[in-house]
């Protein structure tokens, strides 16, 4: 490690955070355009004069916008996202309960994913234009634009109701078995790791073609070294960077798969989550959601760009 | 290091002996290496104009299926009202979540409707809905790379870094959150739609426009004295014609999954306009009993998003911008 990769890293996760402070601007600014406010909107039919404005104090809507941001801002940093409208209790209990199993979902996902979609897109790569490859294309540009919807209830039709190996609504309590575990994640995973590999594959191809291109695989190709040792010892650690930034933007999609799968599935996870939030109106959990999946995406393109500058050779000296 | 990580691919400066040859009226593909092998191959020695339909458009085999895809999903938009057999909210049978027959070709829904004239229908919203949005952040986005490359230095830079800012809020979150904040009426799906895609779209305008008003002839149109919008609309807009439409039609895929998925949720698209989307959530519940109507319409929004997609990377020129449908994809 020497100074200029620390000035990189430093410099990089600055602009992470001054994004998120717009990114929390642009959901505090949203959620609180509208006209007729939150109070109104959580007394809905029984709402008088009187008891809005009661609510409107409790909640502080007589402050000026900026000033309530700035509370709300201060309270994020103490981990207080406030109170949620529809059933009055902490938001972060209410995320607390569902955030481990969206990210026990996203694990697993990922777990199962990029080891496929890495082997698969340098397959590929390596039998450019053959039958393999273009196989892999035309499969993985059409499962790229497959709604999530259509995976999932062909797998439900195919796995649950044609064969009865699971059951249509995977999530029933606690998890003890590997076969009850099995059964809870066959689905949601299959649906949400269709996309994901299918983006990730296409990726990786992309990466490694444009190294196999390169002068330097040329030279070493010229000197006798096998397609192997080419692909692997040449190729593969120039193609590191650019690959991790491919598994992060397609586990970023993860971000918004999981709210289809999530619901489809009856899965009690972050995402669904949202979506109730959402229909209820609910702001300070729709507000916070949103905020934790921003944050998720900003924390994997950061990762990837560290993966990037770590393991750019020039900058190691 | 690279501060508009979500799309490396874009930021990239382009081939710029390409960017010119585009302009100039040799079809293209012509002389172009068929990448797929199996495709039409465009006769070598004929004149262009007499050349067939299927030479000049180059398409490779993948492009020929999506063509024909796309070309289903859009005749079936255009002539909905023509081709339906019965009226979208007719009760043609008693029998719900009835399987395929003569009379109802994809079975009945949870009403008793008729299932092939919801789809045709759905489709025509869906098609409507998501063309007016990706027209719509194309054109703002195409505008606002056009003006980041040639107003100053500062403009650039605060309207991308906001940009940036929006993108990396996935864009079913934002549209979730617009729909919490404001409800979703028709023209508001539009509009959050489009402001979803818009940042993408810019992002590629302005990489184009950066590289396009590097060139001589944007510098001699300079040195001329020419304004700078003369310069941007016409020396520089008409290179960037072709790169912008083949972007629109990808984000028009991006806008399809986000409606419909948005509808599958219940928030998007309300009763009694239904699109694919909601014509999926209405009939889930047929899924337990293995009725086959509820793939109907996710059948029908992946023919016309793969389609395209297919299409699209049929198209000659196909290297130029290889992984972008990947890169800011579905999140």
């Amino acid at each position: 490690m020497n100074q200029n990769i620390v000035e990189l890293i430093g410099r990089r996760v600055a602009v992470t955070a001054l994004t998120l402070l717009i990114v929390s601007i642009i959901i505090f600014t949203i959620t609180n355009l509208l006209p007729g406010d939150a109070a109104q909107a959580a007394l809905g039919q029984s709402a008088t004069p009187e008891t809005v404005a009661a609510l409107r104090l409790q909640f502080g809507l007589d402050q000026p916008a900026y000033l309530r941001y700035l509370h709300w801002l201060a309270g994020l940093a103490h981990g207080d996202f406030g109170v949620s409208l529809s059933n009055n209790m902490p938001v972060s209990e209410l995320i607390d309960g569902r955030l481990p199993k969206s990210l026990t979902l996203a694990a697993i996902t990922t777990a199962v994913s990029v080891p496929i979609a890495v082997s698969v897109g340098i397959l590929a790569a390596v039998n450019r234009e053959s039958l393999i490859d273009r196989m892999v294309s035309l499969g993985t540009l059409s499962l790229v634009a497959t709604p999530e919807f259509l995976i999932a209830t062909i797998a439900v039709l195919v796995f649950a109701v044609k064969l009865h190996w699971l059951s249509a609504l995977s999530y029933s309590g606690e998890i003890e078995t590997f076969d009850q575990f099995l059964r809870a994640y066959a689905m949601p995973v299959l649906t949400l790791c269709a996309v994901v590999i299918a983006q990730m594959a296409r990726m990786t191809r992309a990466a490694v073609i444009e190294q196999l291109g390169s002068s330097y695989v040329e030279m070493a190709v010229l000197k006798g070294a096998s397609p192997a040792r080419v692909v692997l010892l040449h190729a593969l650690p120039n193609a590191i960077g650019p690959i991790a930034n491919a598994i992060a933007l397609s586990l970023s999609y993860l971000l918004g798969g999981v709210i289809v799968v999530e619901t489809i599935f009856n899965y009690p996870g972050l995402a669904s989550l949202m979506v109730d939030a959402v229909s209820n109106r609910d702001f300070p959990l729709v507000q916070a959601c949103t905020l934790l999946f921003c944050l998720g995406y900003l924390v994997l393109v950061l990762l990837a760009d560290l993966c990037a500058i770590i393991s750019n050779p020039r900058l190691r000296t | 290091m690279n501060t508009n990580r979500p799309f490396p691919q874009e930021a990239r400066p382009m081939n710029n002996s390409d960017l010119v040859q585009r302009s100039s009226a040799l079809p293209p593909g012509a002389d172009r290496p068929q990448p797929w092998g199996g495709g039409p191959t465009p006769p070598p020695v004929r004149p262009a104009r007499r050349r067939s339909l299927a030479a000049r458009m180059g398409l490779s085999t993948g492009g020929w299926i999506g063509f024909a895809m796309v070309c289903l999903a859009l005749l079936v938009a255009v002539f909905a009202p023509w081709i339906a057999p019965h009226s979208v909210g007719a009760i043609v049978t008693p029998d719900v979540f009835a399987g395929f027959s003569a009379k109802l070709p994809l079975g009945s829904d949870y009403l008793g409707r008729d299932m092939l004239s919801r789809i045709i229908y759905g489709t025509r919203l869906t098609v409507l809905l998501a063309l007016a949005a990706a027209l719509l952040a194309a054109i703002t986005g195409t505008t606002l790379g056009l003006l980041a490359a040639v107003a100053g230095r500062a403009i650039d830079e605060t309207m991308s870094r906001l940009l940036d800012a929006v993108t990396s809020i996935p864009s079913k979150m934002f549209a979730l959150m617009i729909v919490a904040a404001f409800g979703s009426s028709l023209t508001l799906l539009i509009l959050t739609a489009a402001i979803s895609y818009m940042p993408g779209s810019y992002r590629i305008a302005r990489s184009l426009a950066v590289n396009i008003s590097a060139l001589e002839y944007v510098q001699v149109a300079r040195a001329r004295g020419e304004s700078a919008i003369y310069i941007a609309c016409v020396e520089m807009l008409p290179n960037m014609l072709h790169p912008m439409l083949t972007d629109t039609g990808l984000r028009f895929t991006f806008v399809v999954l986000l409606l419909s998925g948005l509808s599958f949720l219940g928030l998007g698209v309300q009763p009694p306009y239904a699109d694919l989307g909601s014509l999926v959530r209405e009939n889930i519940a047929g899924l337990g009993d293995g009725a086959p109507v509820v793939i109907m319409p996710a059948l029908a929004i992946a023919i016309l998003t793969v389609g395209v997609n297919l299409l699209i990377d049929g198209l000659p020129h196909r290297g130029r911008r290889k992984v972008a449908p990947t890169t800011d994809g579905g999140h």
